[in-house]
């Protein structure tokens, strides 16, 4: 039996997201991911642009913290988005192990490398934040060394997916260590809970922090999501036209 | 203490990796979809 090249398999089994089955046809994920890459990196790049202006003069001095405060508009964001990459990655994971859609292994290894990147402006920053506001750049707590642990993971995970590709590995692999890796998630959150840490509790969700200081951070961590998400798009695009030159090459070679 | 010190270099280390991040993820997108493109127009 033959169907045309372009209309996508049925499942076999009655699919729970539909949605995500008709997104893992690279053809139809294309059509719409070529004209959303420069919306959400614009969009996010300016709300971040935005919301890092107003931090910087628009809202006032801590009281304790004084000027240093203001880093809070940036680590932040890049706190959300280092354990919020790894989750995108583990869902992306589950989501191969699961239904095998060769898209969802594109799209883990797409948020990797950014997700890493992030969750290292986070220890960066948070280290140059740290030094005036604690008079260390470092301590072993347990937030500061349960998001030292998520980098490494970030880095294992690039190293690993690499040699399964090079390999030539069907992505199971890495996609189970994806999944393994969540469980830093839990302990980077509750961390300051759970541990008599240096690191300041929960203050955004809570409602601690003043509202004058707080609104510039809806902007900035929107901005970085955003922006995250343009990123992640070009990196599926790249790998997705790559191995477009691959198959090709390949047919090519076998002629 | 100069507390502007310590905000100036968190901004500049954040624009810096965000933009080197950004820049070399366009350019790897730009170059794959150039290849495979020139790729799909050889008979």
């Amino acid at each position: 039996m033959t169907r045309p090249m372009d209309s996508p398999r049925k499942p076999r089994y009655p699919s729970p997201v539909p949605i995500l089955h008709a997104l893992a046809n690279p053809t139809r994920f294309l059509k719409i991911a070529r004209p959303l890459t420069p919306i959400l990196f614009w969009t996010g790049l300016a709300l971040a642009v935005f919301g890092g202006w107003a931090g910087l003069t628009l809202t006032p001095p801590d009281y304790l913290q004084k000027e240093t405060v203001r880093i809070l508009y940036i680590h932040v964001p890049s706190a959300w988005l280092g354990m919020g990459g790894w989750t995108g990655l583990a869902i992306a994971s589950f989501c191969y192990l699961i239904w095998r859609h060769p898209l969802a292994n594109v799209a883990a290894r797409a948020m990797a490398p950014a997700g890493a990147l992030f969750a290292a402006l986070c220890l960066i920053t948070g280290s140059i934040w740290g030094r005036p506001a604690w008079g260390t750049w470092w301590e072993w707590d347990g937030r500061l060394t349960s998001m030292l642990l998520l980098f490494f993971v970030y880095i294992a995970y690039i190293a690993l997916a690499r040699a399964d590709a090079e390999r030539g590995g069907d992505g199971r692999v890495p996609a189970l260590f994806g999944v393994a890796g969540s469980v830093l998630l839990p302990i980077i959150h509750y961390s300051v809970i759970w541990w008599n840490t240096l690191h300041q509790g929960e203050s955004v969700v809570s409602g601690k922090i003043d509202r004058t200081m707080l609104w510039p951070l809806i902007f900035t961590v929107l901005g970085f999501t955003l922006f995250y998400a343009g990123v992640v798009l070009m990196r599926m695009r790249a790998a997705l036209a790559l191995q477009k030159v691959e198959a090709r090459m390949k047919r090519m070679a076998a002629r | 203490m100069n507390h502007w010190a310590f905000v100036t270099a968190a901004y500049a280390v954040t624009v810096i990796g965000a933009g080197g991040l950004a820049v070399l993820s366009w350019r790897a997108m730009r170059r794959a979809e150039a290849m495979a493109e020139a790729l799909g127009k050889k008979p």
